[in-house]
């Protein structure tokens, strides 16, 4: 990427979703859903499969109506405005350039459209095309390209029109872990460097963990919790997100004034306000820790090799709970083997048991 | 592959060359019921009444009273027809696609219906109930051929839909910024050229062979000239017959060819790049 292209940047909009509601016959796809995007932000909405996230991403883009609510960019409300008409660059999840159209002729078909004459349109096309890297390629057609070169040409075709928000529809899930990667540190490279505010659809944690400036974890057609990634991992506020956003496990617990009694031991409790009397504990695979020991409360069931780490359940009074532990250790363990468990977190998160929603009492 | 083919590649040679004999025995077959008319009319059109080889039914044809009248009818009416079902089928086909997919399954039953309904049927119930001024114009038939020709023209759109992601591409194109009209052509149209070029194809084959309609409405096409010609001269009206169904060949090969050459142009430049 050249230097040049460096000092480039776009002022970002400020984008407000407001109570959108989206009814498909009996399905709420949006039920209330609010969220607001500071200018150059990068928001992941972030959710299981038919939570609403594409939906409230298309409606933002104009290419979905809703039946009630507001979409705001920079105080205007564009519901009533056309998707051609909104200024917004997106780039979805399936291969979407023209195939009729070479690379450099696809990222400058938007410019086209506005108007730029044909010598300013092609030189500014080769400049994107180099921004992302792909310069060499321009004259190549979409099935001359692979998968990831599509998606980065895709990308390039979005951004060229200087767009006031850039709407990214899980542009990564169609490639392979190695390519996906790569691009997805390049987008948010792109991102930051532009100042382009982004909304960015994504059904994988790891993604939107890594790459958003704060996130939007959805359920049922709302927002169950927007922060950042960090405060999204350890202050989840409900056991959705907490199950969602990274691992947990649930083991019950009793209560003793402002601590929670896990095998024998008090630990401080991170959620206080929480009234119920009947609670599990949220515990993280880092929570927790195990020793081999041949008189110890847990049984190991199963092992998951993740590289530097290594994913232990065991089985603790009948509940199993994830614990991460380095691999050279992990490797004198055994299925069956009898391990000693105990709580390392300075404090834990509870919720009402059996209820997977609440952390706090609202 | 090797998993796929033990069968053919494991059997014993007998066995394949009964396979081999038994395939070439009914292309043979196949090829003669095609192939047989083909050449007893072309034979018949290059002979006199006595038998001899003879050129006279060719030459004669530009000279015959109706000929020209009948072939530029025949070339208007195809031409218009054309016309009427592009215009109409086309945005049809892409605005059930992506706008009523649920209605494709009743457009697919609708588009069949011309091939369960005779053309005689739809052509009488047509001419009762048309007003006079459109019974008067051999346009009417154009309109008629539209419908003849919507089974082939729609499955011929439909397969090249569904061959790209029609939804994805309309998308991509509103969101920087082209109309629909600027979708339409410059991103729908070109990336349905093989679609397109194939009803086309058959939309033309279909007007210039077509008789029962034009026959009962009293217009005097190239098929209907055919017919009644061949009461007056039986090699002349065979030879036009013939040269009509070469010409069409060739007018289905050239298109083909430019559709091809376009292709392998646009390859070859991105290759070279």
């Amino acid at each position: 990427m050249s230097q040049q292209n460096g000092s480039r940047s776009t002022e970002g909009a400020r984008v407000e979703l407001q109570e959108l509601v989206r009814v498909f016959g009996r399905t709420r796809a949006l039920d209330g859903f609010s969220l607001d995007v500071e200018p150059g932000e990068l928001v992941a909405l972030l959710g299981p499969s038919g939570c609403g996230k594409t939906t409230a991403l298309r409606a933002l883009a104009g290419f979905e109506p809703v039946d009630s609510g507001r979409v705001l960019v920079d105080g205007t409300d564009v519901v009533r405005v056309s998707p051609q008409d909104r200024d917004m660059g997106m780039v979805f999840q399936s291969y979407s350039l023209f195939p009729n159209m070479s690379a450099v002729t696809n990222v400058a078909f938007g410019l086209r459209m506005r108007g730029v004459r044909a010598g300013a349109r092609r030189a500014k096309a080769h400049e994107i095309l180099e921004l992302v890297g792909l310069e060499e390629h321009g004259e190549k057609y979409p099935h001359q390209l692979s998968g990831g070169q599509q998606q980065r040409v895709a990308l390039a075709r979005a951004i060229a029109i200087e767009p006031r928000v850039l709407l990214l529809d899980e542009p990564l899930s169609a490639l392979d872990a190695k390519v996906r990667t790569g691009l997805r540190d390049q987008i948010r490279q792109l991102q930051q460097r532009l100042a382009i505010t982004t909304v960015f659809v994504t059904h994988d944690q790891e993604e939107a963990l890594s790459m958003a400036d704060r996130v939007c974890v959805m359920r049922d057609g709302r927002g169950q919790q927007t922060a950042t990634p960090a405060e999204l991992y350890s202050r989840p506020t409900s056991a959705f997100v907490a199950h969602f956003v990274g691992v947990s496990s649930r083991v019950p617990a009793t209560r003793d004034n402002g601590t929670v009694v896990l095998w024998g031991r008090g630990v401080p409790v991170r959620n206080p306000e929480l009234t119920s009397r009947e609670i599990d504990a949220v515990l993280r695979p880092e929570d927790v820790t195990i020793s081999a020991d041949g008189t110890g409360s847990g049984a190991v069931v199963h092992k998951s090799f993740l590289g530097a780490t290594t994913r232990v359940t065991v089985l603790v009074e009948g509940v199993e709970v994830r614990v991460d532990v380095r691999s050279d250790q992990a490797s004198d363990l055994s299925h069956g083997d009898r391990v000693a468990i105990s709580v390392v977190a300075r404090d834990v998160l509870i919720s009402p048991r059996g209820e997977e929603d609440v952390l706090e009492d609202v | 592959m090797v998993a796929l083919s033990p069968a053919v590649t494991g059997a014993p040679a007998p066995r394949r060359r009964r396979v081999r004999v038994w395939r070439g025995f009914v292309l043979g077959v196949a090829g003669a019921y095609f192939l047989i008319p083909l050449y007893a009319g072309l034979r018949f059109s290059f002979q006199d009444d006595a038998g001899h080889w003879s050129f006279y039914a060719v030459a004669a044809i530009p000279s015959q009273v109706g000929f020209s009248g009948a072939f530029f009818l025949s070339i208007k009416l195809a031409l218009t027809t054309l016309a009427l079902t592009l215009v109409l089928m086309v945005p049809t086909t892409i605005y059930i696609h992506l706008h009523l997919p649920r209605l494709r399954r009743m457009l697919e039953f609708v588009t069949v219906l011309p091939i369960v309904i005779p053309p005689i049927v739809l052509i009488l119930g047509v001419l009762r109930a048309a007003p006079l001024w459109l019974k008067a114009s051999p346009y009417l038939l154009s309109l008629m051929y539209v419908i003849l020709s919507m089974p082939f023209v729609y499955r011929s759109l439909d397969a090249g839909i569904s061959a790209i992601d029609l939804r994805t591409l309309v998308e991509a194109s509103r969101s920087l910024g082209a109309s629909g009209p600027q979708t339409l052509w410059r991103v729908i149209l070109p990336n349905l050229r093989a679609g397109i070029l194939s009803a086309s194809v058959l939309t033309l084959a279909l007007v210039l062979g077509e008789f029962t309609m034009a026959s009962l409405d009293l217009w005097t096409t190239l098929p209907v000239w055919i017919y009644q010609f061949q009461q007056t001269d039986g090699h002349i009206a065979t030879a036009v017959s013939m040269l009509s169904l070469i010409g069409t060949w060739l007018l289905i090969t050239v298109m083909v060819s430019l559709d091809r050459s376009e292709s392998r142009r646009s390859r070859r430049k991105a290759e070279v790049a």
